[in-house]
């Protein structure tokens, strides 16, 4: 009896829809084990991971508050994944993000500025973000570099800059020597959209950009540009899309859709600028664009599994003193699985049992 | 080693190979079928039929690269199990293949060293390499890069490669498809010394003059079943191509008056450096075709041709605007949307990756080449209904069968999808249409569907130029026929000149007759 991995004949469509729910379940399977083995009850540990937060209305909108930067960049990252342009480096372009639009809310700090603060902290951010992403995108086009190692380097470069100016020269005076900006003022705020709770306006944008991308990838034609170029990149030449075109635009794109959810993180549930603004949503992000198969709506879904993942993983580490980086493990397994079972959308498993003996 | 007794190998009344009932099944296709074939020592045996009739799979079992999933072989009437093609070239089966398995950087012995087994020192391989070229008469010098040599000297080396084990048996894949008719007698000949010596070949090709001037017995496959063996020589090309095909062939018909018009596609001192460096370079390219004609290109594969193409369709852009005018418009160094907004339409050699993306539908295929001329894109967006209606017209016009309206695009036949390439640039009216193989590995009924197609849309007053290694159906479709030769391009002979003994030797770089010549320009 063998084992065959065998090509289909088309690709199936019922498995690209099943497979993410495959390497879920496959992912709790792992995860069980390893929680058998740390000496927690599998059972208890996953409803902490994933029953518990869905209980109550604050964790509920945490839930939305962590999704909406996994959301936002991961739109972004999945149009560079389909023009088969591999931006690694969305952490560091929500950093740069946060820290050019903090930069008008320093300077605009007790000046009593008007309410044209915030939109312009927005732009500024998705600017930076994106002229920051064109960096390893024209180092890309102009001189063959790989994008994967410049994009992933330009991280650490934005994480040290962030974190020489909250020490420096934006430190706040009266922060008792924290390295912090003062708290950003009203202006400078992202709206909060249920009195005393926590969600914000930031959700909104996300959903905006969740039917925009849904928009440009299903209707118009630069969405079929980015499409082909990834799938078939002689065709596309042939179609006459310019690939090293797309590759700047799909990173100028993403780079701004992950600078501006940088500084809608940093005027939103944090109020000023310090370091560890984030718990890796640039990399977590990468996760949620192949979870949700590239496709804005799935993404949508997988970025709220995901956040459900940062809560869940808070409340089993102080309900059952589960280490927090379980949820790293967990990730990272989960985007393992992904790939993997992805491969069942073009083939298909067969048990051969013995037709031929052999002489 | 070769001075083995060749008489050796007969041994009467067993065949020296023979397939029973042999079955190989890829998930629910069947790609061969009961096979049930016996291959005789000093015999050519050919192995006839379309493409996707199963002939590679068989060759590639009895060679030991797949298993078969029932039935078996039997070597001089034992039972034979391989399990890979060391087994076989030990037992004396040798196999040249289509496509080379060459490295360009090595050299001749270096490449042939690679593929042998045992311990003989590289100096002594080195010498027997060059005593089996000279005695078979496959000329070959084992000291130079296989970069700097053609084709047809690249086929001797797999060929001499194969002969340097001594084989019992030797198969040989389509192997004039990429030789010039002269070096094909020159094959021919060395073919016919083999089986003289005792060997058995077996042939497989599907240009059936060839086959019924060669071979012994003919095996006929369709559909990976066996439709008959029979004695070539007894039958005639008519009587194959309907077993081959399992229906009667429709003939082309070029219209009975075809009136040349204005030039619309004019190539002037083209010249073009290779992408990679053992590309082809093309030199001083010039042509002019007028709307109501049809050239052809003939010529070995990796002449230039696909060098050529991109120039023409602006894959690859031209220093000089001047050297590509498409309807009176210099176009060397504009896009091929730009191009195709000028009227010229393409259909490049390979279908699936660069005709089509394989993996999206025939809707998004069809807005790959329409989206710049025609209303398919409105402000930036896809108008999916006219891209459907332009797959529905395509699929009627030209008879394309698929299982749903719009499927993924690898998911057609060959011939079906290559009728829908051809179809999807023929419904835009093109004024010049570049054609590359137009009917390579598509079935004899599609690939009729598309000659008569480029003949109709010639007649319709564009200009369409063919390129092409099957020299029939350049006389069959073309006006005048060129050769490329190493980045240059023949002056065109009017058809009716063009003889294969005149295309062979410009195919092999030598020039016409200054009198031919002339005669041909004049004419």
């Amino acid at each position: 009896m063998q084992l065959v991995l065998e090509k289909r004949a088309e690709r199936s469509n019922t498995i690209a829809l099943v497979s993410p729910l495959i390497a879920i379940g496959l992912t709790l399977v792992t995860m069980s084990i390893l929680f058998a083995i740390l000496g927690k009850n599998p059972v208890s540990a996953l409803a902490a991971y994933f029953i518990a937060p869905l209980t109550d209305s604050y964790s509920l909108q945490e839930i939305a508050v962590k999704a909406t930067p996994l959301v936002m960049i991961a739109i972004g990252l999945s149009l560079c994944y389909l023009a088969n342009a591999w931006n690694i480096g969305a952490e560091g372009q929500f950093l740069i993000g946060a820290v050019a639009g903090s930069w008008l809310a320093v300077k605009t700090q007790g000046t009593g500025a008007g309410p044209w603060v915030l939109p312009v902290m927005l732009l500024l951010g998705a600017a930076a973000g994106a002229l920051y992403a064109l960096i390893p995108a024209l180092c890309k086009v102009k001189f063959g570099a790989s994008e994967i190692l410049t994009s992933l380097m330009l991280v650490y470069v934005a994480d040290l800059f962030l974190d020489y100016l909250v020490r420096g020269p934006w430190r706040d005076p009266a922060g008792f020597n924290f390295p912090t900006t003062a708290e950003f003022d009203p202006v400078a705020t992202v709206p909060i959209l249920i009195e005393g709770g926590r969600l914000h306006l930031g959700a909104i944008i996300a959903l905006v950009v969740v039917a925009a991308g849904a928009v440009l990838l299903g209707k118009t034609i630069k969405g079929f540009e980015i499409r082909v170029v990834g799938a078939a990149p002689r065709a596309a030449r042939f179609g006459g899309f310019n690939s090293n075109q797309l590759v700047l635009l799909t990173f100028a794109i993403s780079g701004a859709l992950a600078g501006m959810a940088g500084i809608i993180e940093v005027a939103g549930p944090v109020g000023h600028l310090q370091p560890g603004i984030s718990p890796g949503y640039g990399f977590t992000a990468i996760i949620v664009a192949f979870l949700g198969r590239l496709n804005p709506v799935g993404i949508l879904i997988a970025g709220l599994f995901l956040a459900l993942t940062f809560i869940g993983g808070e409340q089993a580490q102080i309900a059952m003193k589960i280490p927090l980086d379980v949820t790293k493990v967990f990730q990272g397994i989960l985007l393992f699985y992904v790939l993997a079972c992805d491969s069942l959308i073009l083939y298909r498993f067969r048990l051969i049992f013995a037709s031929r003996q052999v002489a | 080693m070769l001075d083995s007794t060749p008489a050796a190998l007969h041994t009467g009344a067993t065949p020296l190979l023979q397939t029973i009932g042999l079955t190989k099944r890829y998930g629910d296709f069947l790609a061969n079928e009961n096979l049930d074939i016996e291959i005789w020592p000093q015999q050519i045996h050919a192995l006839l039929g379309e493409n996707g009739a199963g002939k590679s799979t068989l060759v590639k079992t009895v060679y030991g690269l797949i298993q078969p999933s029932d039935g078996e072989m039997r070597w001089l009437g034992e039972k034979m199990v391989l399990s890979g093609p060391s087994e076989a070239r030990a037992r004396g089966i040798g196999m040249v293949f289509q496509h080379f398995s060459l490295f360009d950087n090595l050299t001749v012995a270096e490449n042939v060293a690679l593929g042998l087994a045992g311990k003989e020192s590289f100096k002594d391989m080195s010498a027997r390499l060059e005593q089996v070229s000279n005695v078979y008469g496959l000329p070959l010098d084992p000291r130079r890069e296989v970069w700097q040599l053609s084709v047809g000297e690249r086929q001797r080396i797999e060929i001499v490669r194969a002969l340097m084990q001594n084989p019992k048996f030797l198969i040989l894949d389509e192997p004039t498809a990429v030789l010039t008719p002269q070096e094909a007698d020159q094959l021919f000949v060395v073919l016919e010394r083999l089986k003289a010596e005792g060997r058995a070949i077996l042939y497989i090709s599907h240009k059936l003059e060839e086959v019924k001037r060669l071979c012994d017995t003919a095996t006929i496959l369709r559909g990976g079943k066996k439709v008959s063996t029979c004695n070539p020589r007894a039958e005639t090309a008519a009587s194959l191509a309907r077993m081959m095909v399992g229906a009667d062939i429709k003939q082309v018909k070029a219209p009975a008056s075809r009136q040349t018009t204005v030039p619309r596609l004019v190539v002037n001192d083209l010249g073009l450096e290779p992408d990679d460096p053992h590309g082809v370079r093309l030199e001083h390219i010039s042509f002019e075709l007028k709307g109501g004609e049809i050239l052809g290109i003939a010529g070995v594969a990796g002449n230039g041709q696909d060098e050529l193409f991109a120039a023409l369709s602006g894959e690859r852009l031209a220093k000089d605007p001047g050297t590509v005018v498409i309807e009176g418009i210099a176009a060397g160094h504009l896009s091929i949307t730009k191009r195709r907004k000028l009227g010229a339409a393409f259909v490049p050699e390979e279908r699936l990756g660069h005709g089509t993306a394989p993996r999206m539908k025939l809707s998004e295929n069809a807005l790959l080449t329409g989206h710049a001329a025609s209303g398919m894109v409105q402000h930036g967006f896809v108008n999916t209904a006219a891209t459907l209606k332009t797959v529905d017209r395509a699929t009627e016009a030209f008879d394309v069968r698929k299982a749903k309206r719009d499927p993924e695009a690898a998911s057609l036949s060959g011939g079906n999808l290559q009728k829908f390439i051809v179809g999807r640039e023929i419904l835009r009216n093109p004024a010049v249409l570049v054609v590359s193989q137009p009917t390579w590995g598509v079935d004899a009924g599609a690939a009729a569907v598309i000659r008569q197609a480029l003949l109709d849309l010639a007649a319709a007053g564009a200009a369409v130029l063919v390129t092409s290694q099957d020299l029939d159906e350049l006389a069959e479709i073309a006006d005048r026929i060129a050769v490329m030769f190493h980045g240059h391009l023949s002056e065109p002979l009017k058809t009716a000149d063009a003889s294969r003994e005149k295309l062979g030797l410009l195919m092999g770089g030598s020039s016409l007759e200054p009198t031919e010549a002339a005669h041909a320009v004049g004419a």
